[in-house]
């Protein structure tokens, strides 16, 4: 139960030098504990930059990454226990593989951890089950498997860490509807089970609204809006201007609305979309 | 980190070295190259000396960054100095103590030594790498060697071999980056430890650094292929390189110097 913020972050890249870039600018997120964060902006909004921030690997230029209360960068030489505590999976990380069984892939970040025996045993198996690997598939070389076996085997060796923050970095991305739906229900699972905070980095706005209890919106390196879903999307208004979009099902309400249809247009997933429509139109049968 | 390394170097700009063809800069820097090493005399060095100077001077390109490149090659110089002060058999003895004997011949044979590197080295940076850019290079390279497909070596073949390697460069190293950012945030540990661990550290960075630099070979040549690539014949260029009047005056008078320098060689000190 980790609680994960940061404060006043900036992030400046080749500072000096004619490509300087403000990545991120004076950023303040407060990620909570134990809930789903969707964190999306327009591309180069500066998502990646972030993520890289919250495990240690970027340093911020300015402002601190606060982890239970404590700046990760008070001791530098202890970043490593930062990374043991906040999982980061990158984008395509199917490309990271190199061990020659799934098994041992999925092991090697518990190994690094000191996990062993027992314990490393039914953490490869735990996250290998939760990502929908079953035990066939881990004796196999993960260059033999399909993309999106690989991408699980991947996602997999992070979450094998039980990190007790896991930040997602596109994990869908690439993937057909099933694969998304099986991988992101299964580590939200996980999630619950473990209490851990969840971070979910992505441009498509289905996604997010469907899995996240908190969103934070990015753009040009600074938090345009953050707040509950249904606070993010009653202003569409504001979400234009990040160059982003509601969800398809929440355009589908708001249309209705302006015919009439329907009263209101909080409706952010499909399932719910789909009871409200059907509750709609019961409701027209009988009038 | 890895992101500073700077390869090629090409230095856009717009001075004459950069307006030159680059098939007459690589026969200049030829020409250019005969005439340092040829060089022999006080006289000749100074010649050489003066026309680097003034290639480094036409180039625009910022000295401090010339400088750098020497600062890259210091150790080599120094080794080269030294050795030549001290294995040089002369007559003039000019120091001596127990079996250590430097004569003045070495002593100025080394400084012609490392007068020659240098001039090598920034003649060579300024006329070629700094003012032309890697595409160029390779085109350039593909031309001048053309002659010798008459005798069936795959000119065209290893031209454009060079220009993709050096096109995927940067990606590989972006690549790499990537890889290891993110195998840290699997814990792995590359900064510590003894030199057995580090090299086993690599292991996890080198294998998928391997396998998607294959794919990355398989997914070029499948798009070359869906593009009717199929080798250098009968293929039009879109830069087609031109020579002009002033790239033969070039030439010539780069020519003149080196037959000018064989020339002063009998003129001042010389060993």
């Amino acid at each position: 139960m980790s609680a994960i913020e940061v404060k006043n972050v900036t992030v400046v890249y080749g500072s000096g030098t004619p490509f300087e870039k403000k990545a991120l600018d004076n950023v303040s997120i407060d990620f909570g504990s134990d809930r789903v964060v969707g964190i999306i902006g327009h591309t180069g909004s500066g998502k990646s930059t972030l993520a890289m921030l919250l495990n240690g690997l970027g340093k911020p230029t300015e402002g601190t990454v606060l982890l239970d209360g404590e700046d990760i960068w008070a001791r530098p030489k202890e970043i490593s226990k930062v990374r043991f505590k906040v999982g980061l999976v990158f984008q395509y990380p199917e490309y990271q593989l190199f061990e020659d069984s799934v098994y041992k892939d999925i092991a090697f970040g518990p190994k690094n951890m000191g996990m062993e025996g027992e314990a490393l045993d039914k953490a490869v198996r735990d996250a290998a089950s939760f990502c929908g690997l079953d035990d066939e598939t881990l004796e196999k070389s993960p260059f033999e498997l399909s993309g999106g076996q690989r991408r699980r085997t991947a996602i997999a060796g992070v979450a094998a860490m039980s990190p007790s923050v896991l930040v997602l970095d596109e994990p869908a991305a690439g993937l057909d509807p099933a694969g998304r739906e099986e991988i992101i229900g299964g580590l939200l699972e996980m999630r619950k089970r473990q209490g851990s905070t969840m971070l979910i980095i992505s441009h498509s706005m289905e996604d997010i609204a469907k899995y996240s209890d908190y969103i934070v919106v990015l753009d040009k390196g600074r938090v345009h809006m953050q707040g509950k879903p249904e606070e993010i999307f009653k202003d569409a208004e504001r979400l234009f201007e990040a160059s982003l979009d509601l969800p398809q099902v929440t355009k589908l309400f708001v249309e209705l609305c302006k015919r009439a249809l329907a009263e209101n247009t909080d409706v952010y997933t499909v399932e719910y979309g789909i009871k409200k429509l059907t509750a709609m139109l019961e409701a027209r049968k009988k009038s | 980190m890895l992101k500073d390394i700077t390869l090629g170097q090409f230095f856009p700009g717009d001075s004459i070295l950069h307006r030159t063809d680059p098939r007459f800069k690589v026969l200049i820097l030829l020409v250019f190259i005969v005439a340092v090493i040829a060089a022999k005399s006080a006289f000749a060095f100074l010649a050489v000396g003066v026309l680097t100077v003034t290639l480094v001077a036409v180039s625009h390109i910022p000295v401090r960054i010339v400088l750098k490149n020497l600062k890259a090659l210091i150790f080599i110089l120094i080794f080269t100095g030294i050795l030549n002060i001290f294995f040089y058999q002369g007559e003039n003895v000019v120091f001596e103590w127990k079996f250590i004997t430097v004569y003045r011949e070495g002593l100025i044979y080394a400084a012609f030594m490392v007068l020659r590197l240098v001039c090598l080295v920034c003649g060579s940076f300024v006329l070629l790498t700094y003012t032309t850019s890697p595409l160029d290079m390779t085109d350039a390279l593909e031309s001048l060697l053309s002659p010798l497909k008459k005798i069936k070596l795959p000119v065209h073949e290893f031209a454009m071999m060079l220009t993709i390697a050096l096109r995927f460069i940067p990606t590989l190293v972006e690549e790499t980056d990537k890889i290891m950012s993110a195998q840290k945030a699997r814990g792995a540990d590359m900064e510590s430890g003894g030199l057995l661990k580090r090299a086993k550290a690599l292991i996890p960075i080198l294998i998928p650094l391997f396998v998607s630099s294959f794919r990355r070979a398989d997914e070029l040549a499948e798009a070359m292929e869906c593009r009717c690539y199929h080798g250098g014949e009968g293929r039009t260029r879109m830069k087609v390189m031109k020579c002009r009047v002033s790239d033969w005056v070039f030439l010539i008078i780069m020519l003149g110097i080196c037959v000018g320098v064989f020339f002063v060689n009998g003129y001042g000190v010389r060993v």
